[in-house]
Parts: C-alpha cells; structure tokens; sequence
C-alpha cells in the first residue's frame, strides 16, 4: 500500500531524546544487575546461603568492584569526584580533567596554526601542493593514535616529560583535519570570483584576506570541530603508558589495573562531558563568527 | 658543517619537484609525491647517520627495514592477531549492526530524532576509553578487541547510513510510490543504492578507527602477542627498530585497508558524480 507521507507535527527534540536516554538507562539497569549477579552468586553459594530474587536486585547494585556498576554508582563517583574533593587534591577529577584540558589545548592550538600555516602554502604553491598533499591524505588512513604511548615513552627517554609530549600527540592528530579542511576552503572561491579581483587589481595578499579566508571559514570550522575532538582522545591515550600519573588516561589506566570500575566509569564521562564542552565551545564560536561575516550557518 | 650534504639532498629534492610540477600530468603527480616521500627518507637516514643518533632515540630507515626482514615471523602473527582477528572481524560485526540498526531507525521518525543526536554526540567522544572496561568484560584475548573495534565504528557509520537512506529526493519517492513499490521493493531498489556513498564515507572513516581499536585495546592487557602488545614490549627492551617495524606494518596495513573499501566504492558507486569525476 502506498501511504502518503502527511506532515507530521513537530515533536520537539527533547521528548524522543529524553526517552531514548530513559531506555538507556534502563537497560543499564538491567545489564548491571545480569553482570554483576553472577559474583553475588558465587558468594552466596560459598557461604552456603540462598539470595531471593529483591535480595539480588539490591546487592548487584551496591558492589564495591561491580562488573558494571549501576548508573547511580557512576553518578555518585562523578560527584565525589567532581565535588566531594579539594580541586588540587590528586583524587579529583577536576584536576585530572584540568591536566588533561591544558594538554589538549596546547597540541590543539599547535596543531591548528601549523594546519593553516600548511594550507596556505598549498595553496599557493603548486608543487608543496603535489608533494605534500598525497602524503597528508594518505597519513589520515594511518593508525597513527596507536603509536601515541610509544611516542610518550621515547620522548620521555630523552627527558622531554610533562605537558609538551601529550600535547605533540594532540598536535599531530589535530593537524590533520586542518589542513585537509582548510585546503578545501581556500580553494572555494570559483573562477568567477577570482576574475573578479583581478580584475580589481587585488594582490595576492589581498585576495587571500578578503576573498579565500573568508570564504574558507565554514570549513576550518568544520574541522576545527572534528580537530579539537581528535586532540583530546591523543591527549587521553598520550596519558595512558605507565607512570602517567595525572590526567584522565591515567585515571582510566589506573583503575583498570585495580578493579575500580567505577573510577573508570567516572572517568569516562568526565572525558566524554569534557568533549561535549569542547566542541560546543567551538561550534559556538562558529556561529557567532559566521553570522557577523554574513554566512547563513 | 655536517649539516651542509643534509641541506643540499633537501633543496636537490625540491629543486626537481618545482620543475615537475608544472607539467601537472597524471605521472607527474604521483612523481612529485614519490620524490618528495623519498627526500624525506633519504633526510632521515643522513641525520641519523651523520649525526649519530642513537637508534634508542630515532632509528634509521635501514634499521628499521633490517628489522621488518629479521621479524617477519613476529610480525606476520601479530597482524593475524590484531589486524585480523581483532580489527577486521568488529569492523565487520559494527558495520553489519550499524546498518540493520540505521534501517530499522529510519522507519520511524521517533527513534529517529531520539537515537541521532545521541549518536552524532557518542561518535564525538574518546571511545577509546572503553576499551580497559571491555578487556576486563571479554578477556584478554582478540575478542575483547574486536568488541571495541565494534563500538567504535558503530556510531559513525550508523549516522552516516540514517543519512544516507534519508538522501532520496521527493520525485524519486513519489515514482517509487506511484508504481505502488511496497517498502521492501523502494528499500532495496531505490533507498539502498542511494544510500551507498554515505555509507562508504562511514566505512572508510571507521577502517582508521578499527586500527586504533585494536592496538589501543591491547595496551590494556592481551596474550603474548599483537601489535600493540608488541610495540608496548619492545619499547620497554628499547628496540626501538622492533616499534618501528610494527608501526611501519600498521601504517602499511591502515592503508591498503582503507584502499581496498575506496576500491569497492568505486565498483559500488560508479554511478556517482563523485566517482565519475574521478575518471575524467
């Protein structure tokens, strides 16, 4: 039978979204309880007791080192994380997520200029383009984040520690996406427009300022976007080999080591509410940016 | 002075690639691009040779080639292991879910405006992070890699494909409907093909993500071999050649994988305007 497709009414994006997350959370619920039964059950028969059904439900929920903890235990870490301690104390997740943040913004703004730098050549330049460009796009293809604890480890043999080789890492990943998006950009501007110009007499200097950077903006935001969130997953596994101590890779790592799967769990969210933030900011910036050069974004 | 000979096979390089450039034939360009990769090579082995460094700290290209044909044995398991049994076999299972999800998502616009905002969110998070949770799940061997493999691709390819089912126009729909084709005959005939270059895009971006899965994943915790356990290993005896070998497999591997998805794109779409420029 063909139906014709009536205009349906707007549901709003909050009702199906909020239902789904609801669904989520149940399942959740009712994984945790599954995953973690079968230690409770084990205790039990160990010290020779039965469990009834209520008595499972309320200790599967309540473990200290759950296989999956519920969604309130990861709510209560994240909050005794977050809150419960002093922002310089090495338990916080503020401070992780701080150690963390500073190193993503560093690589981020390195890897941002270097990209445009290199795009700009390119796109002036014939032959950086033909050398160049082959490499940069077959470089997206490379696993080059699994190197990321190798590279962590080696510049820490020639005594490079701290900030600077996460955020290197972060660079490297966020380079990248800059430079593909912003060769793309620049290269926007059609043949009509570039005539116009020269027909005006526009230098090349001119052209760049007020025809191809302008016109490239959607799309170093665009990559800017993708960028600032490929810094912080390397800033993140940069942390993970060991004897990283700060930041959230170190969390992850750490608690993996030790069971406490709710420190891992809590961690995760951080990571993931500090990437959300991250490139809302960017998304932001974008949208203010755009509107006062006249672009409908 | 040292660095004089360094110098000069850099400017003899870019000299020669100025010169083809402007030619701007088909060989041309793949020549530009080869001398360029060489040059930098060539750079790489006279500052590692001329300067002495230490192969802890950087290996030279020799090295690293003496070492991929001293480990070949090595090195071919831990590509069965990581690349795959654990890369491949999630990229398979995530991509095959993704899409069955996608179409069942796209029959209903509820789940539509529910389940999208939330993927294109979960496909911006570090998923990496999972993977010490799923190793301790699935234990330490392929199939907890495989398991993150499938998380990571899955979200990404699954927004690409919802896309791409959506990217019929209302003309092809009402001719669709006007042959009264039932949803199956429009999915399959119309929908499906329409959707293949967005669900290429999905796919080709995820074969980096499966690398990275799975080596990721085997920092936490793995049997006595794999990539990621090996370059973990080796850099803690410092043989450094060893990591370089492994990288060099991986970055070999990363490719030809992504070049043989372009590839069936292009048998796939050729229809496409995109393809067919590519031709021309």
């Amino acid at each position: 039978m063909p139906r014709l497709r009536l205009p349906r009414p707007d549901l709003g994006g909050i009702l199906p979204v909020s239902t789904v997350l609801l669904v989520i959370v149940a399942v959740w619920y009712a994984a945790a309880i599954g995953m973690n039964a079968r230690w409770e059950r084990d205790q039990a028969a160990r010290a020779g007791t039965q469990v009834s059904a209520m008595q499972m439900v309320g200790l599967t929920l309540t473990q200290d080192r759950p296989v999956l903890p519920a969604p309130h235990q990861v709510a209560a870490g994240l909050y005794q994380g977050l809150a419960g301690q002093k922002i310089t104390s090495p338990r916080s997740l503020v401070w992780h997520a701080w150690v963390t943040l500073s190193a993503t913004l560093a690589g981020f703004g390195i890897g941002a200029v270097a990209g445009t730098a290199l795009a700009i050549g390119i796109v002036h330049s014939r032959s950086m383009d033909q050398s160049v460009m082959p490499w940069a796009v077959a470089s997206q293809t490379v696993p080059i984040l699994a190197i990321a604890p190798m590279v962590i480890v080696v510049l820490s043999s020639m005594g490079i520690t701290g900030l600077l080789p996460k955020a290197i890492i972060a660079a490297w990943l966020s380079f990248f996406p800059v430079l593909v998006g912003m060769v793309k950009g620049l290269r926007t501007p059609d043949a009509m427009q570039m005539d116009q110009m020269r027909s005006w007499n526009a230098s090349r200097t001119q052209i760049f300022w007020h025809l191809r950077l302008p016109s490239s903006l959607p799309y170093l935001f665009a990559s800017l976007k993708v960028a600032i969130a490929a810094a912080l997953v390397g800033t993140i596994v940069g942390e993970l080999p060991a004897g990283a101590t700060a930041g959230l890779g170190a969390r992850l790592l750490s608690g993996s080591y030790y069971g406490q799967t709710v420190q891992i769990w809590a961690a995760l969210f951080t990571a993931a509410a500090l990437a959300a933030i991250l490139v809302a900011i960017v998304a932001r910036i974008e949208r203010g940016t755009l509107a006062r050069i006249g672009h409908r974004a | 002075m040292s660095t004089l000979p360094i110098i000069g096979v850099w400017l003899g390089g870019w000299a020669i690639n100025l010169w083809l450039a402007r030619f701007d034939t088909r060989a041309s360009r793949a020549a530009v691009a080869a001398i360029f990769g060489l040059t930098l090579i060539a750079l790489w082995e006279m500052t590692v040779r001329i300067h002495e460094v230490p192969a802890v700290i950087l290996p030279a290209p020799s090295q690293i080639a003496a070492s991929i044909v001293q480990n070949r044995s090595l090195l071919v398991t831990d590509f069965v292991q990581t690349i795959l049994r654990g890369a491949l076999t999630g990229w398979v299972i995530g991509a095959t879910a993704a899409i069955l999800a996608a179409i069942a998502i796209d029959r209903s616009p509820f789940l539509q405006k529910g389940l999208l905002p939330i993927g294109n969110f979960v496909a911006a998070l570090p998923i990496v992070g999972i993977a010490p949770i799923l190793v301790m799940w699935f234990g330490f061997d392929w199939h907890s890699k495989a398991a993150v493999v499938v998380v990571m691709v899955f979200f990404p390819i699954l927004v690409n494909m919802v896309a791409g089912l959506r990217a019929t126009d209302a003309l092809q729909r009402d001719l669709m409907a006007s042959w009264a084709a039932p949803y199956g005959a429009s999915l399959i005939l119309m929908r499906l093909p329409a959707a293949l270059p967005f669900l290429f895009n999905g796919l080709k971006i995820t074969t980096t993500l499966a690398l990275i899965g799975a080596i990721v994943a085997e920092f936490f915790g793995s049997p006595t071999k794999g990539m990621g356990f090996r370059i973990s290993t080796a850099v803690g005896r410092l043989d450094l050649p060893l990591v370089w070998a492994e990288i060099v497999v991986a970055a070999l591997a990363g490719t030809c994988f992504y070049a043989i998805v372009a590839l069936i794109e292009r048998r796939a779409t050729f229809w496409h305007p995109s393809q067919r420029n590519n031709r021309g």
